[in-house]
Formats: C-alpha cells, sequence, structure tokens
C-alpha cells in the first residue's frame, strides 16, 4: 500500500529524510519511531502529497506522489491527522467534521452516519454542537482523529497520536486504533512514544533522517542482544562466582543476589550454569531469562549508526 | 474546477465570521456612517447657497466612494479568512483534502466577496434613498437612480472588491499578522482617492464612459492578480515557511 523509494526531503542544506525506502502492506499498523526532529513529520507530509520530495519516490496504494493528478487521488484515499490538531475553535464538532466529510466528498447519507458513528466511538456524540474551542485537548485530538477518518479512507496516516494525552485519552486512542485495524485499515503512525508503538504496531521502523532498522517489535527486540538468563540465589558469595568463572562464560553480572548471565544457547548451558552453582553451594530461588525491550532496541538503533 | 467546493469553504468561513465580533462590526460600522454620513453633508451643502451643478458634483464624488469602499471593506475580512487558518494551523488538514488551489482561492475569495457586496449595496440604498429625500428640493429631481450608480454597484464596485481580496491574499500568503496586511493593502488606497480628487475638484467627470473605463481597468487589474495569487500560493510553502 505504501512504497517508499529512496525518498529524500532536503530544506536547504539540512536533510530532514534520506534515501528512505521501506514498504507497508495492506492491513498492516507500521509504527514509524523516532527522536524529535527525526523527520517523521517531513516523511507523513510527503507521503500525503501536501509537501515535495527532493528526490527518491514513493507510491501510495499504486499513486504516485509526486504526480500532480495522481496526488488528488492519494488524498481522496488517505486520512491524516496532522502534529497539531488544526481544528475551527468557533465551529462545533459537528460542523468540523461536516465541512471535511463535503470537501472528501462524501455523500450526504455517509457523512451523517460516518459522523455518528465515530463520535459515539469517542465518546463525544453528547457534545456534538458544542463549539470545539471548549474542548480539552483529548477530546480535540479524538475529534481531529475522527476527521482523518470521515470518508472512510483506506489509508491512515497518524502524526503523533497520543502525544500530549493523559493516560486514559491515549488509551481510548490506542483502543480505537486497534479497532481500525480490524476494519482491515492500512495504518502508519509516527510516534515517539515506545509502548505505543509496541502496543499496536504490526512492524516498527527505527528511524533517525535515515531508516536504522525495521521489522515485527519481536524481531528488533531480539536483534539487540541474544539470550540473557537471570538467576535468583539466596546468596551469591565468591565461592559460586569462582565456580562460574570457570565456565567461560561471555558476560556475568551480579545485582543483589542476582546473576544476569549472557548465554548463547541457553537450553544447552543453562542446565550446566545451574548445576555448577549447586555445586559450589548456591541455593537457586528463581531461574528467568530476560528478555530485551523494544526500548533497548530503540537506543541501540537510535545512536548507533 | 468544483465550484461547490468553493462554496463549501466559503460557507464554513461565513460561519466563523458570524461569530467574530470584530469582523462583524468592521463589516458594518463604515458602510452605515457613510450611508447616512454622506446624505447629510448633501442635505447641509443643499440647504446652503451652493448652486446645482455644485451639488451634482459633489454627489458624483460621493457616488464614486463606494468603489473606494468596496476596495476597503473586504481587507478585514480576506486577511482574516486567509491569516486566520494560518493562524490556527487549519491549513494543513484542509490542504490535505482533495481540493484545488483554485477551489481553494475561489472559496477565500466568495467568503469575502459575498458579505462585502452585500453591505454595500444594503448601505448604498440608504444612500440613496436619503439623498434623494434631502438633495430634491435643491435639485428639482430624484437624483437616484441613476445610470452612473447602475454602473458603480454592478459593475466598479464588485471588481473593486475583487481587486481589494486577491491582493489580500497575496499580501497574506507573504505577513503573518492581519493588521499589517491592513496597512500594505491600503498602500493601493491611494490611485483611488486620485480619482476621487479629480471627481471632486471637477477635473474629471463622473460618466457611464469614465466609469467603464475604470472598470476595464480594475478588470485587467484582477486578472493578473489572479494569476499572481495563483502562482504564489506554493502549498509546499504555506506548510514549510509559514511558521
Ligand atoms: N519547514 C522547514 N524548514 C526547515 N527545516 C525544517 C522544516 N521542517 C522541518 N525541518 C527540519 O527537518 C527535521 C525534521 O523535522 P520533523 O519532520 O518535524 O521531525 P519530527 O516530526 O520527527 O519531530 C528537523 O531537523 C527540522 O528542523
Ligand atoms: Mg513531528
Amino acid at each position: 500500500m505504501i512504497d517508499a523509494e529512496n525518498l529524500t526531503k532536503k530544506f536547504g542544506t539540512v536533510t530532514a529524510v534520506d534515501n528512505l525506502t521501506f514498504h507497508v502492506e495492506q492491513g498492516e499498523i507500521f509504527g514509524f519511531l523516532g527522536p524529535n526532529g527525526a523527520g517523521k513529520t517531513t516523511t507523513m507530509r510527503m507521503l500525503s502529497c501536501l509537501i515535495s520530495k527532493t528526490s527518491g519516490n514513493a507510491r501510495i496504494a499504486g499513486y504516485d506522489i509526486s504526480d500532480g493528478e495522481d496526488s488528488l487521488k492519494i488524498r481522496k484515499i488517505i486520512g491524516l491527522l496532522p502534529e497539531n490538531v488544526s481544528l475551527y475553535d468557533d465551529l462545533t464538532a459537528y460542523k468540523n467534521l461536516d465541512f471535511y466529510g463535503k470537501l472528501y466528498e462524501c455523500a450526504e447519507a455517509q457523512r451523517k452516519e460516518n459522523i455518528k458513528r465515530f463520535l459515539k466511538m469517542l465518546g463525544l456524540w453528547d457534545k456534538k454542537d458544542v463549539s470545539v474551542g471548549t474542548f480539552s485537548k483529548g477530546m480535540k485530538q479524538k475529534l481531529a482523529i475522527a476527521r482523518a477518518l470521515i470518508h472512510d479512507p483506506e489509508i491512515l496516516f497518524l502524526d503523533e497520536p497520543t502525544a500530549n494525552l493523559d493516560p486514559e485519552s491515549s488509551k481510548t486512542v490506542r483502543d480505537f486504533i486497534l479497532d481500525l485495524k480490524k476494519e482491515k485499515k492500512t495504518i502508519f503512525i509516527n510516534t515517539h512514544n515506545l509502548d505505543e508503538a509496541q502496543r499496536t504496531c504490526d512492524k516498527i521502523g527505527i528511524f533517525n533522517t535515515k531508516l536504522r532498522v525495521i521489522g515485527t517489535p519481536e524481531e528488533l527486540e531480539e536483534s539487540v542482544w541474544g539470550n540473557k538468563t537471570v538467576i535468583q540465589l539466596e546468596q551469591v558469595n565468591d565461592r559460586i562466582l569462582k565456580a562460574l568463572t570457570r565456565l567461560d562464560l561471555r558476560n556475568t553480572i551480579t545485582e543483589n543476589n542476582k546473576l544476569i548471565i549472557d548465554v548463547v544457547n541457553p537450553e544447552k548451558e543453562n542446565p550446566i550454569i545451574i548445576d555448577t552453582i549447586v555445586g559450589a553451594g548456591g541455593q537457586v530461588q528463581y531461574v528467568t531469562r530476560l528478555s530485551p525491550t523494544l526500548e533497548d532496541a530503540y537506543l541501540k538503533f537510535v545512536r548507533g549508526d | 474546477m468544483k465550484l461547490w467546493k468553493s462554496w463549501v469553504i466559503a460557507t464554513k468561513d461565513f460561519s466563523i465570521f458570524r461569530k467574530k465580533k470584530r469582523i462583524i462590526y468592521s463589516l458594518i460600522i463604515l458602510p452605515l456612517l457613510m450611508s447616512i454620513g454622506l446624505p447629510l453633508v448633501i442635505g447641509s451643502v443643499a440647504s446652503s447657497s451652493a448652486s446645482t451643478e455644485e451639488i451634482i458634483v459633489l454627489l458624483n464624488a460621493f457616488s464614486y466612494f463606494y468603489v473606494i469602499l468596496a476596495y476597503i471593506l473586504p481587507s478585514t475580512l480576506a486577511s482574516y479568512s486567509i491569516l486566520g487558518e494560518k493562524i490556527e494551523q487549519s491549513l494543513e488538514p484542509l490542504l490535505a483534502t482533495p481540493t484545488t488551489d483554485s477551489e481553494l482561492l475561489f472559496g477565500k475569495t466568495i467568503a469575502s466577496f459575498l458579505p462585502c457586496t452585500g453591505v454595500i449595496y444594503a448601505g448604498s440604498i440608504i444612500f440613496m434613498i436619503l439623498v434623494d429625500l434631502f438633495a430634491y428640493d435643491a435639485i428639482g429631481y430624484l437624483f437616484f437612480p441613476n445610470w452612473n450608480m447602475a454602473f458603480i454597484l454592478l459593475l466598479a464596485v464588485p471588481l473593486s472588491s475583487i481587486l481589494s481580496i486577491q491582493i489580500n491574499v497575496i499580501i497574506s500568503s507573504r505577513v503573518n499578522d492581519v493588521r499589517t496586511a491592513n496597512q500594505l493593502g491600503l498602500i493601493l488606497f491611494i490611485p483611488f482617492m486620485g480619482v476621487y480628487v479629480l471627481l471632486v475638484t471637477n477635473a474629471i467627470s463622473l460618466s457611464v464612459i469614465n466609469l467603464f473605463v475604470i472598470s476595464a481597468i480594475l478588470f485587467i487589474i484582477d486578472v493578473v492578480l489572479f494569476y499572481i495569487s495563483k502562482a504564489i500560493f506554493s502549498r509546499d510553502e504555506i506548510l514549510t515557511k509559514w511558521k
């Protein structure tokens, strides 16, 4: 659905997006993860035909983003939640949505139905005749999401959908995104929120001007390091540590009475390690596997070149 | 070009204007003062020892005032309708819709054009009635309606207000606050005043021919400005430079 090929954007001498290549399949939720200033908004604006690219190209549902005719077709099938909510404060929630519904060429019946459906889903239906100027940040954000959906777009671009929202509103928005997934919409989410990316996305690209890595959340986590085994002992002592050094382990960290050991092949190494500890008189309380988090992956890839 | 889309944009702007007291006042006060004040001036001149010719020169000059009004009046509305979107940062979702530049610019033009022309027409009716009332005794016939005023209202006023809107659209896409946009726009007010001075000093007379020439000039400028504003309206720059 979204295919970018060496997409590049320069602002004067500043390169905001550098040779970005990636693909998003239909029905997939793609998380574009990167720090502030990474070029996420710039990428989204290029893909939604709002600003021009410098070089490379991208296709949205087969349409060329740099073609004038195609760009109108692209705009028709995508929904955009921009970084700023950008609603009309003087108009009511209903009128805001109705205005955009008309510009997206939705027939009146469909427009009415969609407005009602989304306002109800997002808990804003009883505020439909209230001026948006009086809305809280969370309500505005939800309304802006409803606006992006008003014409039943196939592809949705969400620029930091939960930034600056309280945990409860964030959850509503996240659950809503997951509901949309059931409707087979393709969703591209810009975020710097790891938790959100992990909970909602099928595929994540870690990006900082350049795309560093792309994969499922699990793939990214595993790519950070191999396995670690954590062993909780009643008491760690020199005798145990000395016994372990003889095993020629790659790296062992002691934390209180916990041993964190790098293992290459856990199924084979763990029994030997436990035997050794027990042989040295150690009392094993728990043995667990420490998995790397998306945060570890993020930090590794965002920093590294 | 889908004209109904321009209309959707214009009606949205009407709803917003209605909520802004400052905009309503700026739209009504000047035409109201003019439409009552000018006949009062005529009334007092008519009751003095002025000759019929002098009164008619003044009446023609005052009629032409509506062309100037049509230039002044849309500037607040036009600069607000562009800059308002810029300030509320609502242009991004608007530009994301399948709406072309021409549809958008045309929508913004009618959003300012219709309220202003409407108010000017209403004001001019008050003006004509009051003038006829105050000047009848002095000149001996009903001065309005006449061909000059018909030309002014149906040709020169719309063209002049379109000129004003185009200039404001162009200025608004370059500056960031409404007041600067207004002030810059008013510079073009000088040639209009020049024509007024020529009329009031009787250096030129207000005739259908002269009005036709003025309208033709306005029309040419309007067309040129339309292309300039379309060329200047760059989506790229709006989102990347309008900060
Ligand atoms: N209009 C612009 N003019 C110049 N530089 C810009 C402009 N917009 C963005 N940039 C630069 O491009 C980079 C990426 O910005 P942006 O896409 O907003 O990042 P993100 O959304 O990931 O925080 C930043 O270094 C920013 O300063
Ligand atoms: Mg951003």
